[in-house]
């Protein structure tokens, strides 16, 4: 871990029940009781999350090794930060 | 509670009290046909309170009350009684019913397979389902379809019809028997209302679920107009035409998307009845 | 009857098989209006009762677990936002009890998150909150100064998204009320969950909900709360230092009137009861057969000795008066 990164994680994988509906991401958040329809690229980026922690550089080059991404990591935040918001992502600074 | 009486309606059971005696009559006289409730225990408890002091003699007026209530209801004429009785049945479902997933929709059934229809008010599904009863379907509901959470089946609910201002005159033009319409009640704050009695085979098969088969959003006064509607589309506008999606929690969120993902959904547009009537024939007949 | 009947239940399930039907309809009209349905639903478990019983106590089961989850996402929440800060969340009344899984928990109804924190951090926390997502629900200015002058809470705020009430309180009366508890012994002597949220020590626990149910409220819900007293004093080893900590915080007196209740009610009924003692339970058991509150006058005298109690009579007369101009009547 690098000194003043902020970790981004998640719960277990049975804190949620998923299902795909026509393109759409429906997530049940079982300790909530919310459900979420997010859209590309949450699902993709939440699904590279892990119980561990992974800082947002470390996650934008997992990324880049599976889409075509231009610029950096700054929009990737952004999306990491409403995952967090909607309970979805939690972080540790 | 001077007067009260107990009524079963589809999987449900209630028990109505009134100071006043009129909505009790017209409760039991509208609901003579309905199975008595055998246990003697009711599921939600509705009682018809005056609205402040001194309001049951003097210009009577009506709060409804009970298990679930709305903090801030206007009260209503005594005159509504029956309207307010009905209110109150189905906010207790509405705000409290956890054995299914409810949906503010019609339904009816033919041939063991149902079709429900969801809108805003205004849409048409009150009537709608009110008609296809009358010609050859089941009626099962014109508030509220209550489906599975297991199986998936819609369960019937199958309450006083309420019909509201043109569509009273429609239906009465449908309905020869004058015995299986309520009174009259004008300048409700839904304007005119009258109740409709389902008919004897509604009520007989109450209790008979049936398969969905196909899901309408059915949009009246517009220009004839079909086209599907996506699996997505019609998650989001049920859960928001759900009372109880969101207290469901987990069990509902299957219920929900199996429904969607097994059930065909189209918006319909039409400008009167009949028309709705020969489209949903004609979708019917092609259902898979 | 109906609530006389709802509590012999609570005291003795096994008693379930004696009711008739016009019986149950009263209890649980009686149960739902008290918020103790699913309360009742778990200590019914395994008794004789009528089949059309199942499904109506399961669904109020059912809306317990759920609120359960509810209370806990909320109080995940509030960690999440106060976590830079550095203030343990602690939790009281509903939430706390779940979050600890005590006896007073189960079949709980919870409502609005309660957590208290220290009086030098609360703008911290108000800033924090607001930050994260939560608003002010009472833009009122007279209401706004009246609550940061005199109570012993933040106006209420809710969840901008998640539509979910947070009260943060700074102490567990208000200021103006006679009994002074001492918040800064009970913020000392919290106990700490594996999960990191917190709640009052067993003996504050029960100062609190003696706290909230006699010294704050007008008695609405008081059969629920004198439910948990009971809950919480059975998890009591001892109750000399339950005794010592009550009249520490100025509470003895309430504890006394308190266990005095719950011992009627819920238990063996052996202590002698003060005519006061005998006007509070009239007030607990007025509920008709029909779930309604059947004593509309002594329930409006509740509510003036309840306003009393949090403010001295020239305060209450002109709080009352501005309440009055703008539209507000008590009852």
């Amino acid at each position: 871990m690098v000194d003043g990164q902020t970790l981004y994680y998640r719960d277990s994988a049975d804190a949620v029940v998923e299902h795909d509906l026509d393109g759409l991401r429906l997530v049940f958040h079982r300790p909530s009781g919310i459900t979420h329809i997010i859209a590309s690229p949450l699902p993709e980026i939440w699904s590279l999350l892990d119980e561990q922690g992974c800082s947002a550089e470390a996650l934008w080059r997992q990324l880049s090794d599976h889409y075509d991404l231009e610029g950096d990591s700054t929009g990737l935040v952004q999306h990491l930060d409403a995952l967090a918001t909607l309970g979805l992502a939690r972080l540790q600074r | 509670m001077k007067h009260s009486c107990m009524l079963s309606i589809g999987p449900a059971s209630f028990r109505i009290g009134s100071p006043w005696r009129a909505p009790i009559d017209a409760l039991r006289e509208l609901y003579a046909a309905y199975p008595p409730v055998k246990s003697g225990i009711a599921d939600y408890t509705v009682r018809l309170e005056p609205a402040g002091t001194g309001r049951r003699w003097f210009r009577p007026s009506i709060a409804i009350a009970g298990d679930h209530m709305l903090a801030d209801a206007a009260p209503m004429a005594l005159r509504h009684g029956l309207l307010a009785a009905e209110m109150g049945m189905n906010l207790q479902m509405a705000l409290g019913w956890r054995r299914h997933l409810l949906i503010h929709a019609s339904s009816a059934e033919k041939d063991g397979q149902a079709l429900i229809m969801t809108g805003e008010s205004g849409s048409g599904k009150s009537t709608l389902a009110a008609m296809l009863g009358e010609c050859g379907w089941r009626f099962m509901g014109d508030e509220f379809a209550l489906i599975d959470l297991v199986t998936g089946s819609i369960h019937s609910f199958p309450r006083l019809v309420s019909l509201k201002n043109a569509a009273i005159d429609v239906m009465r033009g449908i309905v020869k028997a004058p015995a299986r319409f309520g009174p009259l009640m004008e300048a409700t704050p839904k304007g005119d209302i009258a109740h409709l009695v389902p008919p004897a085979d509604a009520i007989l098969h109450m209790r008979d679920p049936a398969e969905p088969a196909l899901l309408l959003f059915p949009r009246f006064g517009f220009a004839s107009e079909l086209r599907g509607v996506s699996k997505g589309e019609a998650f989001v506008r049920l859960t928001q035409a759900s009372t109880n999606y969101v207290a469901l929690g987990e069990a509902g969120f299957h219920a929900l998307h199996h429904f969607v993902d097994t059930v065909p959904a189209m918006a319909l547009d039409y400008a009167n009845g009949e028309e709705a009537l020969a489209a949903i024939d004609q979708l019917w007949e092609v259902r898979s | 009857m109906s609530a006389h009947l709802l509590v012999m239940l609570l005291r003795t399930p096994e008693r379930a098989e004696a009711l008739n039907a016009a019986q149950w309809n009263g209890v649980i009209a009686t149960a739902r209006a008290e918020r103790l349905l699913a309360t009742l639903a778990y200590r019914l478990k395994g008794q004789v009762a009528p089949d059309a019983l199942g499904p109506i106590l399961e669904s109020a089961r059912f809306d317990a677990e759920y609120e359960k989850r509810l209370a806990l996402w909320e109080a995940d929440r509030a960690m999440a936002a106060l976590a830079p800060l550095d203030v343990p969340v602690l939790l009281l009344k509903g939430a706390a009890y779940v979050a600890a899984s005590l006896k007073a928990g189960e079949g709980r109804m919870i409502g609005d998150l309660d957590i208290l924190v220290s009086y030098e951090r609360i703008g911290e926390v108000e800033a924090a909150l607001l930050a994260a997502g939560w608003e002010w629900v009472k833009p009122d200015p007279y209401d706004d100064a009246y609550y940061r002058q005199w109570m012993h809470e933040l106006p209420p705020l809710i969840h901008r998204e998640r539509d979910r009430m947070i009260d943060v309180h700074h102490t567990i009366l208000p200021l103006t009320a006679r009994p002074m508890p001492d918040a800064q012994a009970l913020l000392a002597d919290a106990v700490r969950l594996p999960n990191g949220l917190c709640l009052l020590s067993p003996e504050d626990r029960v100062c609190h909900a003696v706290a909230h149910m006699l010294a704050d409220g007008d008695l609405d819900g008081g059969l629920r709360n004198l439910w948990d007293i009971s809950c919480l004093i059975s998890e009591i080893d001892n109750i000399s230092a339950l005794e010592s900590r009550a009249r520490h915080h100025g509470l003895h007196m309430h504890l006394a009137r308190a266990c005095r209740l719950v011992d009627h009610l819920y238990g063996k009924g052996k202590m002698r009861l003060t005519w006061a003692d005998r006007l509070f339970v009239r007030r607990l058991l007025a509920r008709n057969n029909w779930g309604s509150d059947s004593r509309k006058f002594l329930g409006l005298g509740f509510y003036v000795r309840s306003h009393l109690l949090r403010m001295p009579p020239l305060m209450l007369a002109r709080h009352l008066w501005t309440k009055w101009r703008n539209g507000h009547r008590p009852i």
